[in-house]
């Protein structure tokens, strides 16, 4: 009995259990160097093969949402621009691309994927100076995942009779591809690798406030002497991505947004034949069960609501936690925010870098406003913000209803809702009682219990004991309002064959 | 049995080599390094625990651990170590070489490194060394009670060396190697804190795997839950494979962001380590001349 006696003896003297994670050491800042990185002061649109002024004459700034500074103009593709770069397109995949030996395809898809591997650091400097992510994750994820998608695909270049047996897979045309800004470089080699792979040519919009990953994508590609005219890259906005999609020469459409805008695009293509393929929103609920492990638990409830500022489609935003260990949850969680470090996204330390867009800062903190209002309790980290620039502190909602406007729409930044459940079907009715169906965690040490949720979540990944990992191989997409089709692995070479 | 802690939580061992993954990519630079290396160099258990040590290699061992590098300029202010850690055999040689200065004696004790002996031994091997003056012990648990279930023994060895320890502090070394997996180390780690220990602590030295940083991590987080439970803090000492500075300021930075600023001090953190004072040592002389030195110009003892 001497060691309770010592225990509650040395409990007296320190009565306050709280955890001091500033004090007296901090990491000094750690800046990735841009000095090597060459972006122009204006670029055009990669089309045929090489940079041309747009017809329109116009450009539009892209900035830095990190210091609000201005780093290049890009063009506004009008119509007219859309029409070359397909016109384009089509003769790639008429005269040279749907001909040339699947091998040599291959080829070509792994000198972009070596090559990217080669650039690896000035994609990723880029990547975080003009989208605000942190230089950790352009580093260690987005770019080491775009080379390996186009590894992955240019694997099965050769090899399709073999993905598609008994059945003779041929190309469709042109694809016209739309990517989101939150994963700029990622979603273009998503999009990109199997439309290559499979012979078909592609005019690919990146989205407005990121273009400059994909313009680099586009100088990577002509030095790889890319026969011109099979990938073409145009920049603009909504009306860019209308023109292509409405084009008629134009046999496949590939888009990763918004819900929204999927219904937009859904609308007006019906009746045209038109293969399509659409990612969408998510609000995904990542589920703690009481036997899971609880430490890793939290970090995977970090990785699923703050990587990436929250900007990922199957960010796991809502929260289930069961009621015996949401005290825990909740405590350790609010720890572990108290060591991430907001601030510079080309800092080394950084783990939350800058919102994407004004707008979009402008969007979550209305969202912030809306929840507090719904009467949820808030709470978020005590770090400090950079005073220029786009930034959110990582925040909480506590004691969520399932009928709050945050536990039911896609927010897409650092806001986690959550709420507390008893049993397996109350879990179960919450975690699917939504339009959208994109992916779902859990975590337990039951693996018939991971079965069981994985059977009847109406989600399209669903991750056990880890979150928002990803892989070439593994397939990608949604249910429900969350889209369909499937990008990765074999299934993602569907949406490009006819047979 | 009413004596053993709650229930422990599940540890996935994927999911904390991540955790680690992620620790080590964190980058330390410039004023914070050196004030790392420092901090590092102040939490070190210097240790020598062999069948052929003398008095005489114990007694060098004390200068060093007193004067770790004499040639650098005086305005470096470099620490001390935090402790010599010592057979229980040498702990009054070790005291005597130590008066006056600020370096604490630890012996390991309890028929270290296997803990083969019955309780009386081991209680009689601890009294010994705190009877020799060790501020410090470093006991090890009885490594096949706990592999098969036997906890409740495990618990009261701990809770009677404890009681024989009397003002010594007992760090528990949980020789996490011969546990299977992590969360046997957190079981074993939650058994040693409710029993006593002031210290929890990974390995011997003499078996591998010696400290790794999942295995530390996750003895981390035992720290931080029963300081969440109790109030009461117990420190953290891992001990074997640590040799280079990258290695321990990468446990540094587990600390800080795992328990925080209250265990960065040697009052709640050690390193148990014989050759990494050097390695650290050789760090900081780069930081102040940005040139490396060779290893001829670190005295070893």
């Amino acid at each position: 009995m001497a060691n309770t006696k010592n225990i509650k003896q040395k409990a007296n003297s320190t009565p306050d259990r709280k955890l001091d994670f500033n004090g007296d050491w901090s990491y000094a800042p750690s800046l990735e160097g841009t000095e090597h990185i060459k972006i122009e002061k204006r670029y055009g649109l990669f089309i045929d093969g090489k940079f041309s002024a747009p017809k329109s004459g116009k450009y539009f700034a892209t900035i830095n949402p990190a210091t609000e500074a201005k780093l290049s103009e890009v063009a506004d593709a009008s119509a007219a621009d859309v029409d070359l770069a397909v016109k384009a397109a089509s003769r790639a995949y008429e005269k040279s691309w749907s001909k040339l030996r699947a091998a040599e395809r291959g080829k070509y898809l792994y000198r972009i994927a070596r090559m990217i591997q080669e650039r690896a650091r000035e994609f990723a400097v880029i990547e975080t100076m003009d989208g605000g992510k942190p230089i950790r994750e352009s580093r260690d994820i987005d770019v080491p995942l775009a080379a390996n998608h186009f590894f992955y695909y240019a694997g099965w270049a050769d090899k399709l009779e073999y993905a598609f047996p008994g059945k003779k897979p041929a190309p469709i045309g042109v694809a016209g591809q739309i990517i989101p800004w939150n994963f700029p470089l990622l979603m273009a080699a998503w999009k990109i690798a199997p439309a290559l792979a499979t012979g078909n040519t592609v005019v690919l919009k990146p989205a407005e406030t990121t273009p400059l990953t994909a313009l680099k994508l586009a100088e990577l590609i002509r030095d790889c002497d890319l026969p011109p005219g099979v990938v073409n890259i145009v920049t603009g906005a909504g009306t860019t991505g209308a023109a292509i999609v409405q084009h008629p020469s134009i046999h496949k459409i590939a888009f990763t947004g918004s819900t929204d805008v999927g219904k937009l695009i859904q609308k007006s293509i019906a009746g045209s034949d038109k293969k399509l393929t659409l990612e969408l929103g998510g609000k995904a609920a990542n589920i703690i069960f009481e036997d899971a492990p609880l430490d890793q638990a939290v970090e995977g409830i970090v990785n699923g609501i703050f990587f990436n500022q929250g900007h990922v489609c199957c960010a796991g935003s809502r929260l289930f936690v069961q009621e015996a260990v949401i005290e825990t949850v909740v405590a350790k969680l609010k720890d572990r925010m108290e060591s991430l470090i907001v601030g510079n996204p080309l800092d080394k330390n950084t783990d939350i870098g800058a919102i994407n867009s004004a707008s979009q800062l402008k969007t979550i903190q209305q969202y912030i406003q809306i929840g507090k209002k719904e009467g949820a309790e808030f709470y978020q980290s005590s770090c400090t913000i950079p005073a220029k620039g786009f930034f959110c502190k990582p925040t909480l909602f506590l004691n969520v209803s399932q009928s709050h406007r945050i536990a039911q729409e896609e927010i897409f930044g650092p806001v986690l809702a959550i709420q507390s459940f008893r049993t397996i079907e109350e879990v179960i009715e919450k975690a699917n009682n939504i339009p959208y169906g994109l992916s779902a965690g859990v975590w337990t040490d039951k693996g018939s219990k991971i079965f069981n949720l994985t059977s009847r979540l109406r989600a399209g990944v669903v991750w056990a004991n880890t979150y928002n990992k990803f892989d070439p191989s593994s397939p990608f997409g949604g249910y429900k309002e969350s889209g369909f089709g499937r990008e990765g692995g074999l299934h993602g070479l569907y949406p490009y064959v006819k047979f | 049995m009413q004596y053993l802690p709650p229930k422990s939580p599940s540890v996935d061992q994927v999911g904390a080599e991540e955790k680690v993954a992620r620790i080590c990519s964190r980058s330390i630079k410039k004023d914070s390094k050196m004030y790392a290396l420092k901090m590092a160099l102040n939490m070190i258990d210097l240790t020598t625990l062999e069948g052929k040590d003398t008095e005489a290699k114990v007694m060098q061992m004390c200068y060093k651990a007193m004067h770790l590098h004499d040639q650098a300029p005086n305005n470096l202010n470099l620490p001390t170590v935090a402790a010599v850690c010592v057979y229980p055999v040498f702990v009054a040689t070790a005291k005597k070489t130590l008066n006056g200065s600020t370096v604490k004696v630890a012996s390991v004790a309890t028929a270290f490194p296997s803990g083969q002996s019955p309780i009386d031994v081991k209680i009689r091997d601890t009294q010994f060394a705190v009877e020799s003056g060790a501020d410090e012990v470093d006991m090890v648990i009885s490594r096949g009670e706990m592999l098969r279930g036997n906890e409740s023994y495990v618990f009261d060895e701990i809770a009677a060396i404890k009681e024989a320890c009397g003002q010594a502090r007992l760090k528990v070394i949980l020789e996490t190697g011969e546990l299977n997996n992590l969360d046997m180390v957190r079981r074993a780690a939650d058994i040693a804190m409710y029993a006593g220990a002031d210290f929890i602590k990974t390995s011997t030295g003499k078996i591998s795997p010696a400290a790794t940083m999942p295995v530390v991590l996750t003895m981390l987080e035992a720290i931080r839950d029963f300081y969440r439970a109790t109030g009461v803090m117990v420190g953290m000492k891992p001990a074997g494979g640590i040799s280079n500075s990258k290695t321990a300021l990468h446990y540094l930075i587990m600390v800080k962001e795992t328990l925080g600023q209250a265990w960065l001090n040697n009052n709640w953190f050690r390193f148990g380590a014989s050759s990494l004072a050097n390695d650290l040592l050789m760090q900081i002389m780069k930081e102040t001349s940005g040139l490396y030195q060779s290893a001829d110009y670190f005295s070893k003892d």
